[in-house]
């Protein structure tokens, strides 16, 4: 035990040595403070540290305290309103208009002020409701308030005063004073009260003041070699430290740029561009009749205004016609109806990075292929937001342009992906999408709740889609899988509305994209 | 897309082999249909768009049936000719609002209430699938007891239409069971506007029904008693017409039905329906090969084109008549490929050179995420849409947003024309959390911009916020300093009035003489707008003029 007491004194941090030896004297945590010229949180924080070390307790006292309100400030400085009132009509009567012109109050406070005064017989009021002030009037005039009174006793104390510390004539002036607006007001006060341990009370007894340890090595001391044949006191090494943030960037965004690297690791060029795009590009160039239903308003979100947008040249704008309408030049039969100029031209919020992909076609060269391109971007669906629905997502796509493209590659390239994003077994079964053939849905296994989590699609554009951007009819591998459920995954967030909350506790203490 | 629910013993029956649960899941997710569900004897089934023929028990049933194995190949449905009067005659006038018709009999169906049922559902996701909701075509279906052969198909003026709907208690004209009758206001669009309205009436003067609208109640309603039935579709594309019609009259035929062809008159040159030979298409076995990648040989490819209901003869695929999704021949080389198995193709990565190389633009704003985490700042990622009020009224400033037509709320109706109205967003919803708060976040501005394609810009955009006791113009301009410290590019600041910032607190940020951005100290009315009680500055900087800048040089 013994032993035990010397280690906790040689240990103790000098804002603890300060306060010990005060706790002699008092155990209130607002007179440690006054006594000890420490700043509230200094004192706080050694108590927590004896708390800690058992010490000490601290017990949590909420108490009621009354301040001065808005209008008891006022009144404080200029006095009551029905003082004002009585004061401006002390010589002569006066209109009541007249009165609240010269003492400047309201009408409602001087309809409140003929109310308490007529009840007290100070005032007479006539029907041209002139008011003359009477002798018990002015003998309420001369004489200070109970309230007047309490008001400055609350002005003029240091501290609140507490509620329940009032005398009688007090509460009697300040339960009148709580009826009237602003007047006073009442505030939660917190004071601490510490309770020493058995150890606590040996400690307060004994002489803690060896000055003689070096609390903190400082650059003078180091100079003139004062640390020399001294000690330091030793610290107490598990005590928690104050937290710091440090700056990060937002964790789907960490996520993103890993997919981007993977991609460009495998020889990929990355695609941007718009997110408010024509119909024409999200739908038309991608082989989506125009009376599918995905093009329908309760799917996706079509821009007010502009409402519409333009058309690209011509020569494209018939080959994309024409697919749609008898299959052009593809060796298809098109989907047999006739397509409209005016539809092709309405603009949306892109529905999926796919866009990207036909504009990057409608570019591309045949000199430049064989070519693989990326993207990783949001997209949009017109969806009420709930745990697992997003109206904004991220995708992540990509396109392989190659003449001996095919499925094959295609499962080899997304397994290829999800391996290095740290899903080692992935799953495809088939699908249906209007501009791929084949079509495959992607499913991944999640290793801790051991099941299948389905991502979103991938394929072979059709000849339907590539024949009218591309020119020639060459195998394009293309895919654009969810991106957001492998963020869930990784972060164990089971609502999808906490990607974009920007919690900022949130932001602060979630780890670092690590896989 | 619609889920069928399907039987599990009805469909054993029909696949004519047992299947376990964990065979049946799998081999119905392998097939290209999504399982949602066993349970019971109660399957779930998604079927995608491009199958409409599995809409159907029997469809269904048919499909995954050649796909285990048990019964492979293109299946033969007879189809019957009928008497002289199994005509349907198509006059003039209908030519013009609603022109085509594919017409059937069935007779012989043993109905009870689940086969009513059956039909009925089969019919109402066939309306909204492939019909798109009827706009594209509409079924009839029609016990023949109450009906007499020859049928017309004409169009009339709608207040000359008169009979009982179904579901009505009286006779209604054309124009009042729109109006009046439930089926009638849901789809009086697709006949708003016409003069005349279609309908198909029989030799004894009754009208049937009104396409796509109503059936009549005396001769439109299938009951437990019917057992031959007259089919009609009706629409704008014969060929999808024909498609629909094979689906219903084989799904009809796999419960028990004899199906009849009916001649149609006026429609041309001796045309038949339901004509069930099915197409002929050439099957080119290297390109199917180079597609799948794999090398299998003809005899291969016939027994996995059989797997899938097709059926092989002189290197010609037989596709059926109620497969209404092959278009290309790339269609049936995916349906050899579900036939291979998804599960049984080795992925490989081929070996294809080309560079990688990442966007201009994603490296800059990389690099300014990087300056910016490295002061201690942390990036946050919200919405592109917005509440118009947060936007502009909260931060005392008009701009014409660019704003979506059917956002689901008013909380996501415009799109952002800078990003410091969203950073003020994330701090209002952050005043319980420590301060101070420094923050900043990349994205796109949308602004108006008629010379674009679409009429909008999307420039890049930077937004800093940062609040806390001690925030102040100091503050923000030393962020500054370390951003353009970091492009080596010099700045000029110009004192400028913005609404959101305090007057004498704002400066315009000035690159080469352009405009680049703003910063300054946020307004206390923007600060009390968003319920922050503590003093903020913030800055926005336009990225894509930046980039350009720096691509500029000195």
């Amino acid at each position: 035990m013994a032993n035990d007491i010397k280690e906790l004194v040689s240990k103790l941090h000098p804002l603890e040595r300060k306060i010990m030896p005060l706790l002699r004297q008092s155990s209130v945590f607002s007179e440690l403070v006054k006594k000890s010229g420490l700043k509230d949180i200094e004192v706080m924080r050694a108590l927590q540290w004896l708390q800690s070390k058992e010490v000490l307790k601290i017990k949590e006292d909420v108490k009621e305290a009354i301040t001065l309100g808005e209008n008891g400030k006022k009144a404080l400085e200029k006095g009551l309103p029905e003082k004002l009132f009585l004061e401006s009509i002390k010589h002569k009567p006066r209109h009541m208009d007249d009165i609240e012109k010269e003492t400047g109050l309201s009408r409602q406070e001087v309809n409140a002020c003929i109310g308490l005064l007529k009840g007290k017989a100070a005032i007479n009021i006539n029907a041209q409701r002139v008011i003359s002030i009477t002798n018990q009037g002015a003998a309420v005039l001369e004489k200070e308030g109970l309230e007047e009174a309490l008001l400055k006793r609350i002005s003029s104390e240091e501290m609140d005063i507490e509620a329940g510390k009032l005398k009688d004539e007090e509460r009697f002036a300040f339960e009148s004073l709580k009826k009237r607006k602003d007047m006073l007001k009442t505030v939660l006060k917190k004071e601490w009260h510490i309770i020493l341990s058995s150890i606590g009370k040996k400690l307060v007894t004994m002489n803690l003041g060896s000055e003689k340890v070096i609390e903190r090595l400082t650059p003078a001391m180091l100079k003139a070699g004062s640390w020399k044949n001294k000690e330091f006191r030793a610290y107490e090494l598990k005590a928690k430290v104050p937290r710091v943030y440090r700056g990060k960037r937002h964790f789907v965004n960490q996520a993103i740029s890993q997919a981007k690297k993977i991609w460009l690791e495998m020889g990929f060029k990355e695609m941007t561009g718009e997110m408010v795009q024509t119909s024409f590009w999200n739908f038309d160039a991608l082989f989506t009749a125009q009376d599918h239903p995905v093009r329908d308003m309760q799917d996706t979100f079509f821009i007010k205004s502009p409402e519409k947008g333009k058309l690209p040249d011509k020569k494209l704008v018939d080959a994309v016609k024409h697919a749609h309408e008898d299959g052009w030049t593809t060796g298809s039969t098109g989907w047999q109806y006739e397509w409209k100029e005016e539809e092709a031209k309405k603009n949306v919020l892109r529905t999926h990075t796919t866009v990207l992909s036909a504009r990057t076609l409608a570019r591309l060269k045949k000199e430049e292929l064989p070519a693989k391109f990326f993207a990783v971007g949001r997209c949009f669906r017109n969806e009420t937001l709930d745990w697992c629905h997003l109206f904004e997502f991220n995708q992540t796509e990509g396109i392989v342009i190659d003449k001996d493209a095919n499925f094959r590659h295609l499962l080899g390239y997304l397994k290829q992906f999800f391996k290095k994003m740290g899903y080692e077994k992935a799953r495809f079964r088939p699908g249906y999408f209007p501009y791929t053939e084949f079509s495959v849905e992607i499913d991944i296994y999640h290793p801790v709740h051991k099941k299948w989590v389905e991502l979103g699609g991938a394929g072979i554009f059709r000849p339907e889609v590539v024949k009218p951007l591309l020119r020639v009819d060459v195998p394009v591998l293309a895919w654009g899988p969810g991106f957001d459920r492998i963020i869930l995954e990784f972060f164990k967030i089971n609502d999808i509305r906490e990607l974009y909350k920007n919690d900022l506790k949130q932001l602060r203490e979630i780890k670092e994209w690590m896989r | 897309m619609p889920n069928i629910t399907l039987n599990k013993k009805v469909l054993e029956k029909l696949i004519g082999k047992k299947l376990s649960d964990d065979e049946l899941q799998d081999r119905i997710s392998m097939l290209g249909t999504d399982l949602q569900k066993i349970e019971g004897n109660e399957i779930t089934v998604e079927v995608f768009p491009n199958r409409p023929d599995m809409l159907s028990e029997q469809g269904f049933a048919r499909a995954l049936s050649a796909f285990v194995g048990a019964k492979t190949g293109l299946k033969d449905y007879k189809v019957s000719k009928g008497g002289k009067d199994y005509q349907v005659i198509i006059q003039e006038p209908v030519k013009k609002v609603r022109p085509y018709t594919s017409c059937a009999i069935v007779k012989s169906l043993k109905m009870d209430g689940d086969s009513i049922k059956e039909i009925i559902s089969l019919q109402e996701k066939l309306h909204i699938t492939f019909g798109r909701n009827r706009k594209k075509l509409a079924i009839g279906i029609y016990p023949l007891e109450k009906i007499k052969l020859p049928i017309t198909y004409t169009a009339k003026k709608p207040r000359n239409i008169k009979f009982q709907p179904l579901e009505a208690s009286q006779e209604m004209d054309g124009l009042e069971m729109l109006q009046k009758h439930p089926a009638g206001r849901e789809y009086a669009h697709l006949l708003e506007g016409k003069e005349l309205f279609p309908v198909f009436i029989d030799s004894n003067d009754e009208v049937l029904s009104m396409p796509p609208i109503i059936n009549s109640h005396k001769t439109g309603k299938v009951t437990e008693k019917t057992k031959d039935v007259f089919i009609e579709c009706s629409g704008f594309d014969f060929k999808a017409l024909n498609q629909c019609l094979s689906i219903i009259v084989t799904a009809m035929a796999d419960m028990g039905g004899e199906i009849y062809s009916m001649a149609l008159e006026g429609a041309g040159k001796n045309i038949i329906t339901p004509s069930l030979v099915p197409e002929e298409k050439e099957l080119d076995l290297k390109y199917i090969n180079k597609m799948l990648g794999l090398e299998l040989k003809e005899s291969e490819i016939k027994t996995l084109l059989e797997k899938m209901g097709y059926g092989y003869r002189d290197k010609k695929v037989l596709v059926p008549a109620y497969r209404a999704d092959i278009l290309h021949p790339i269609d049936i080389a995916e349906d050899i490929a579900i036939a291979y198995g998804y599960e049984n193709f080795e992925p490989e990565i081929p070996n294809v050179s080309t560079i990688g190389e990442e966007d201009e633009m994603s490296i800059l704003k990389t690099r300014i995420a990087n300056v910016l985490v490295g002061t201690g700042l942390i990036e946050t990622s919200s919405y592109n849409l917005v509440n118009k009020d947060n936007h502009s009224a909260k931060m005392r400033n008009q701009a014409e947003l660019v704003e979506v037509g059917n956002a689901v709320t008013k909380e996501y109706s415009c799109l952002r024309s800078w990003i410091l109205p969203s950073l003020m967003q994330i701090l209002s919803e952050n005043t319980s959390r420590e301060y101070p708060q420094e923050i900043f976040e990349l994205g796109s501005a949308f602004h108006h911009d008629k010379a674009k394609e679409t009429g909008v810009d999307e420039g890049q955009s930077l937004a800093i916020a940062i609040c806390g006791a001690d925030a102040d113009f100091t503050r923000i301009k030393q962020m500054l300093d370390i951003l353009m410290g970091a492009t080596d590019k010099k700045y000029e600041l110009k004192e400028t009035n913005h609404n959101s910032f305090i007057k004498g607190r704002a400066a315009s940020i000035m690159v080469y003489g352009q405009n680049i951005g703003i910063l300054g100290e946020l307004h206390p009315e923007v600060l009390s707008n968003f319920g922050i009680e503590m003093p903020a500055v913030g800055l926005e900087l336009n990225i894509s003029e930046l980039h350009d800048l720096l691509k500029k040089g000195d």
